[in-house]
């Protein structure tokens, strides 16, 4: 391998290492500390990287991209149908509102109206994993601004679409020599112009027709190898399969892994894909907010100041005033309408690929594009700090300190149960539950069998439980109680650690298969365990007594004293289980004992009530002595 | 034909002659039908359709069951609780079981002098069914008489097999149709009508 690539992944590493932590442990969130880890590496600080810095931003888009799978991959299409009027109607306005707003200002600022339309399409973009990230560290995704914040990104998602079929004509300039390396090669260039849109479409139509028919088995087959690390790739080769075709038909890429994310949503890989992914999510947007930082033009700030500081002023308090109207028109609380307005009112990195697209052909000066790529990497680089300061100044005075409402639809799964496991043992404890209404979220590790529930209609997860992002992906930090119903006693004490460490709140219920796995339960200090067989077994011993002869309501509750002593002597067996000669013999005792206890009429206390209770000997006695 | 529906409890027969000879008599009958409370329902799940299928079905109704703590055994109470329905039963609708007869046949394990405002338990058997005799006037029932052995603590086998004949002989009386209500309902126990 490239000597020069290691030394260059060390410096990014080493830079998030030292920076984010800190950044963190001040209270800045992670985007800030990464953006401080750029510009320290960058040409203004140490200048440990220079212009590959750019390339590097690109392959760091794929974040981006991957942070949109999984966020379509956290919403179902119905869930996505109910969202349909903000994404419309709130991000429509919000894009041309702010389009017509920040172009007028041009305008007014005596550039001509079509670099002056173009710069207001490409600011009205916001970022969306500065944003996204941000929200999900501050738990902030599920509430309204939160939705109202995705609805709005989404649509800009989208209408980059329009907005790069606008720009050629309004080039004015001479285009810039060269062609950008990183254009794609398009498919579609062959095609007429009249068919291009047809040919979109059925990549589109495609790709969700794939998703539902194709990945599903290929996964399925996959995850029947039991190799994880295989079923990665599988994942990431169709994240990225999937956005570059998108690309090719001149889509965004994030648009595409949106669209893939959301096909997949359904299915029973779900929280598997989201648990495998979303590290490289991480990373990449870490790097990617890494070169935004190291990307910044110092030497052109100082050149300028004034003025660039002065066009960020400007651009960010048109956009803050723009989605702080419609956020009071679509009735948010001002609590929730700050942090959306706020939160979305930096220019995106959207911005830089418009940007570049615009300086290839002729749209905006060289100078211009310079002077705004500042803008937008400052912009984006005060947002946390804006975070900040509605999170410390602005919210503690203005708000009303309500508490983020959730909606009624939110995006996580959240159950109260969650079954691990759902064989034989498994299934009949959902089904039980779901007759009763109790929503379960199941994981199941077997592929066949995830795929034979699935077609029967039960929604049921694929993966490894004992895994602890899987777990989180299932919900455990909200639900309650926690079902293993898993046959290996090694995952079961696995989950269960796991379960311990992270999600103590929960109470977990776990089925056994016979004694030996009860005492290794016992141990790990489980307390509600069930023998697979005991309640079953005792049931046809109950009905076996009824059918000699025994009155029911006695064979049962026969039963039920015969379950009680034997559970009390599972527990005492358990402590001396070690020591083999101890064992047997408490055995011996104890199966003697229950014979002993079920036989008397006279020792026993319970059987005393049976008599005593309802027709006693000692009354009789009694009544006799009295009467002579 | 008037048919007669024993709704019978008790929770440990296996230990109780009396109630066991009780209940032969009634087997052995052809009109009568015998709902084995304990027998049916150990788990104290009762059917409830089942139950006022059974009840729409018979003219008489008897509660038979030993006369624990001064009243009925737990289930029985569970069965009024869920069977005896409101709209059903009782209520402005409840019409179901308008018209039919209802009595407890019990046995106490003391004599019929305890039970006497100066005896030991201070008060008659009658006056401790009154939750009973309320239950069925409220269902729009005619609440008749108990049969009651009495004194089984000390009762022997053949003062058990002489119950066991009254009650024989009661249970005929009502499947003939020869048991007149009128008489039945001013009686202080039922077993006088057999010993007339």
């Amino acid at each position: 391998m490239n000597q020069s690539v290691l030394l260059q992944a060390i410096v990014y590493l080493a830079s998030g290492v030292l920076f984010v932590p800190i950044a963190k442990r001040l209270g800045l969130g992670s985007v800030l500390g990464y953006l401080l880890a750029g510009i320290a590496i960058g040409p203004a600080g140490l200048e440990l990287v220079g212009q590959e810095g750019h390339d590097i931003m690109h392959f760091a888009e794929f974040g981006v991209i991957i942070m949109l799978f999984l966020v379509g991959l956290e919403l179902e299409p119905e869930r996505l149908w109910k969202l349909r009027s903000s994404v419309l109607g709130l991000g429509g306005l919000q894009v041309l509102l702010t389009a017509v707003l920040l172009t007028g200002g041009a305008i007014l600022a005596g550039v001509a109206w079509q670099p002056a339309l173009a710069m207001g399409m490409i600011l009205a973009m916001s970022s969306t994993a500065i944003v996204l990230q941000t929200l999900n560290e501050k738990g902030l995704m599920q509430s309204a601004a939160g939705q109202n914040t995705f609805a709005v990104l989404l649509f800009q998602d989208i209408s980059v679409i329009p907005i790069l079929a606008i720009m050629p004509l309004l080039a004015t300039y001479p285009a810039a020599s060269g062609h950008d390396p990183h254009a794609a090669i398009s498919l579609l260039d062959q095609l007429p112009e009249s068919l291009r849109p047809f040919a979109t479409l059925a990549t589109v139509v495609g790709v969700v027709v794939l998703g539902r028919y194709v990945m599903r088995p290929i996964f399925r087959t996959v995850a029947r190898t039991g190799l994880r690390e295989i079923f990665i790739a599988t994942a990431l080769l169709m994240v990225v399969s999937v956005s570059v075709l998108m690309e090719m038909v001149g889509l965004s890429p994030a648009l595409g892994a949106f669209v893939a994310g959301v096909v997949l949503a359904n299915s029973e890989y779900k929280h598997e894909l989201e648990s495998d992914i979303d590290p490289f999510k991480g990373l990449l947007l870490g790097l990617f907010f890494i070169s935004v930082g190291a990307a910044i033009d110092f030497e052109l700030i100082i050149r300028q100041p004034g003025l660039i500081i002065g066009i960020v002023a400007a651009v960010m308090a048109a956009k803050a005033l723009v989605l702080a109207l419609l956020g009071k028109t679509f009735r948010l609380s001002t609590d929730q309408n700050l942090i959306f307005s706020l939160g979305l009112c930096q220019v995106g990195e959207f911005a830089f690929v418009l940007l570049s697209y615009t300086s290839q052909n002729g749209i905006l000066p060289a100078e211009m594009v310079g002077l705004l790529t500042a803008v937008v990497a400052i912009s984006m680089a005060l947002t946390p700090l804006v975070f900040l300061l509605n999170e410390k100044v602005l919210l503690p005075r203005i708000g009303t300190k309500e508490k983020p409402h959730l909606e009624e639809d939110t995006i996580d799964e959240k159950n109260p149960v969650i079954i691990a496991g759902f064989g034989r043992y498994g299934t009949i404890v959902g089904r039980f539950l779901r007759a009763n209404n109790i929503g379960t979220t199941v994981l199941d590790f077997d592929s066949d069998r995830v795929e034979t529930l699935r077609k029967m209609g039960f929604k049921v997860y694929y993966g490894d439980a004992s895994r602890y992002d899987l777990l989180k992906a299932a919900g455990a930090a909200e639900a309650r109680i926690i079902i293993i119903a898993l046959d290996s006693p090694k995952k079961v004490l696995d989950l269960t650690e796991t379960i311990k460490k992270h999600f103590p709140h929960l109470t977990i219920l776990t089925k056994a298969y016979d004694r030996n796995d009860t005492y290794e339960y016992m141990d790990a200090g489980l307390t509600h365990i069930y023998r697979e067989t005991v309640d079953s077994s005792l049931r046809m011993g109950t009905d076996v007594l009824t059918l000699l002869g025994f009155r029911a309501y006695h064979s049962q509750r026969a039963a039920r004293l015969f379950l009680r002593q034997d559970e009390k002597a599972l527990a005492d067996l358990g402590s001396v289980r070690h020591d083999r000669n101890r064992y047997y013999s408490r055995v011996r005792l104890r199966i003697k004992e229950l014979e002993d206890l079920l036989q008397s009429d006279v020792n026993d206390r319970w059987l005393k009530d049976i008599e005593e209770g309802w027709d006693a000997e000692s009354l009789r006695r009694e009544a006799s002595r009295a009467g002579s | 034909m008037p048919s007669v529906l024993v709704l019978f409890a008790h929770p440990a027969l296996e230990k109780s002659r009396t109630n066991r000879l009780l209940l032969d008599v009634c087997l052995s009958m052809d009109s009568v039908t015998v709902n084995d409370l304990y027998e049916q329902y150990p788990d104290f799940d009762i059917d409830v359709d089942r139950e006022q299928q059974l009840l729409l079905d018979h003219d008489y109704i008897i509660l038979q069951h030993p006369f624990y703590w001064y009243s009925a055994p737990a289930l029985v109470k569970q069965w009024i609780d869920l069977v005896l329905e409101h709209g059903w039963a009782y209520g402005h609708e409840g019409k179901a079981l308008m018209g039919k007869k209802l009595f407890n046949a019990i046995t106490a394990g003391g004599p019929q002098s305890v039970y006497q405002e100066t005896g030991n338990n201070r008060f008659t058997v009658r006056q401790f069914l009154a939750p009973f005799d309320q239950t069925a006037h409220l269902c729009k029932m005619i609440y008749l008489p108990p049969f009651v052995v009495h004194g089984t603590n000390r009762l022997t086998l053949e003062g058990a097999q002489q119950y066991a004949n009254q009650y024989r002989l009661l249970l005929s009386l009502i499947t003939s149709g020869q048991l007149d209500v009128e008489d039945a309902r001013n009686r202080q126990y039922l077993n006088e009508l057999i010993l007339d």
